[in-house]
């Protein structure tokens, strides 16, 4: 519980409070820790989806893994099982940080909560089958880590938890629109702090190049990043089941 | 009806209950498991006997739908190993030689795990948990964690696991390695009290071979291949008789003396000379009169599985046990 929420902690307020006095207000109404902290709390439960597949690699370092394996159970069943529970785990830690939000000066309305949450389950139980994915082809625990490390550290930190993607070099930008983390990233900041445009209307104009990523000048709006997770999440659990049915 | 119908099929033949043709299983460079033919028959014990590396864990899994088999395929309880996976790990219970439990889970846990994966009847799951910790002698620990089981216990849970869901076939891999000799002789008490009771076909690998004579027939595996298949004691028959050992001043000439006077091959082991006659005890005083070689020790003794596999494969089962490591590599070179 406690060091779960320690990281995004740290994050928010050595990144938030640090940069906050130089970077300032990014756009009237949303200075950088309000910028940064619907990041962190996707980063969390991204963090915590893809470290769910150690569970996998610790099934078969106890060899418990092999007692499922050889069980009449659908390989689909077993994927999409791990899946959920990690994505209980995870959704209620990223929950955990709404309690942050006050204090951030963002206002929790009891809609913006009904449209984070599903949302972040989703993204979870996407992110869940790249850690299962992974953990089907690693016999150890070390090996996961590093895989964990090479692959899915770049993605996080190219998916615009950290500065405004559309105001980057164009080829930092393009790795960035490519990364579908991305858009997980702006659909949850798109819900939490969409409200404050419309609330700050000399914002609207402006906010646009903080958020909705632009790609071949076309703007995403909510429902089209979580189109963009939906897929992944598809192709990921797929490739999980199909790894997980050829391993041997 | 359709009781009373297999009923008469099985008094009229004994089913197979697996038929394994031609199975082979190679990694890389290694060929691991070749050509294995087998059938076992419904209800009977039937054992694996071979060395470390030899190939009997992976026929087990080839067959327990954990492997593909790189060619040949296999029935279990009528169902194919390839194209029916499923269905044919429905119809077996395992136990691994390396234990398979959530140790974070009670053993009654563990027990219902498996029960919800193999979809047990509410109805008669908790009474089956409850019977099989009984007869596996854990019910007192029941509700303790897998974690603080010792060895033997952890085997026999599985044992119980593995029966749960009331498989035709129960594969033991190495059912009691690594086990002080009560707790496997517990084991082997359960084996037959499990055949009796629940009339299950037991498929076990074991190197060791005072187990496998409680095997009512076995399979000599070497080098990924099966190299004899018969009762025990048929296997034992093969050899002709009893076993002579003798050591002898000069072992090359005896060895000689012995293929031209009384037309016997016999072969050395660690610098002893062994062959087999019938009856034995009436060749003995006889043949210690007249060979000229001088002896400097001389027994008689009925074969031992250890000399059956001697026999067969020119190695002692218990050679390799320390180098398996080395025997793959020698595999490896050979198949370049």
């Amino acid at each position: 519980m406690l060091s779960s929420f320690a990281m995004p902690l740290l994050f928010l307020v050595i990144f938030g409070v640090g940069f906050n006095r130089i970077i300032g207000v990014l756009t009237p109404g949303i200075d950088f820790v309000k910028f940064i902290y619907p990041g962190i709390v996707t980063m969390t439960v991204l963090m915590t989806s893809v470290f769910s597949g150690l569970s996998v690699v610790w099934d078969r370092e106890f060899g418990f893994l092999k007692e499922v394996l050889v069980a009449p159970l659908s390989r689909t069943g077993i994927v999409l099982g791990k899946a959920a529970g990690s994505a209980t785990v995870a959704t209620i830690q990223g929950s955990m940080l709404l309690v942050l939000a006050p204090l951030i000066g963002i206002t929790l309305t009891p809609l913006l909560v009904i449209k984070v949450i599903p949302l972040l389950i989703m993204i979870s139980v996407s992110l869940s089958g790249l850690g299962i994915l992974i953990a089907s082809r690693m016999r150890s625990q070390q090996g996961f880590h590093m895989v964990v490390q090479l692959i899915v550290f770049p993605l996080i930190f190219l998916s615009g938890i950290f500065f405004p993607v559309n105001d980057v070099p164009v080829w930092l930008q393009m790795i960035v629109k490519v990364n579908p983390l991305t858009y997980g990233v702006d659909a949850i900041r798109q819900i939490f702090l969409g409200g404050d445009f419309t609330a700050v209307p000399s914002a609207m104009q402006s906010g646009s190049s903080i958020m909705g990523i632009t790609v071949f000048g076309h703007t995403m709006t909510v429902l089209e990043d979580v189109g963009v997770i939906a897929i992944l999440g598809l192709v990921l659990i797929l490739a999980a089941t199909w790894s997980f049915n050829r391993q041997e | 009806m359709m009781s009373s119908a297999r009923q008469v099929r099985e008094y009229w033949t004994k089913m197979n209950i697996i038929e394994a043709e031609n199975l082979s299983k190679r990694f890389g460079e290694l060929i691991a498991v070749e050509k294995v033919t087998l059938n076992v028959i419904e209800g009977e014990i039937f054992g694996f006997l071979g060395p470390n590396g030899a190939g009997k864990t992976t026929t087990i899994n080839m067959l327990c739908t954990l492997l593909r088999p790189t060619s040949g395929t296999a029935l279990v309880d009528g169902y194919d190993i390839i194209r029916q996976r499923n269905r044919v790990r429905r119809s077996i219970g395992l136990v691994f030689q390396d234990p398979t439990l959530d140790e974070y889970l009670t053993g009654e846990q563990n027990l219902r795990f498996h029960a919800y994966a193999y979809n047990v009847p509410r109805s008669v799951r908790e009474r089956r948990i409850g019977e099989l910790l009984e007869l596996v002698g854990l019910s007192d620990r029941r509700k303790n964690k897998a974690r603080t089981y010792s060895g033997g216990m952890k085997r026999r849970l599985e044992l119980a696991r593995g029966l749960l869901h009331r498989p035709r076939v129960l594969f033991l891999d190495e059912p009691t390695l690594g086990l002080d000799p009560q707790t496997r002789r517990h084991i082997w008490e359960y084996i037959h009290t499990l055949r009796q009771q629940e009339r299950l076909t037991i498929f076990l690998t074991t190197h060791y071979m005072d187990e496998a004579e409680n095997c009512d027939r076995i399979a000599i595996i070497d080098y990924g291949r099966i190299v004899a298949l018969d009762t025990p004691d048929g296997l034992k028959d093969s050899l002709g008789g009893d076993l002579v050992t003798l050591e002898a001043e000069d072992n090359q000439s005896a060895i000689l003396e012995l293929k031209e006077r009384y037309r016997l091959s016999a072969e050395i082991h660690n610098g002893v000379i062994g062959f087999c006659v019938p009856q034995g005890e009436r060749f003995l005083p006889g043949f210690v009169r007249g060979f000229q070689s001088r002896l400097l020790s001389i027994g008689v003794r009925r074969p031992t599985l250890d000399d059956v596999f001697l026999r067969l494969t020119g190695h002692a089962i218990r050679d390799q046990e320390a180098d398996s490591m080395e025997r793959m590599r020698v595999m490896m070179r050979s198949k370049r």
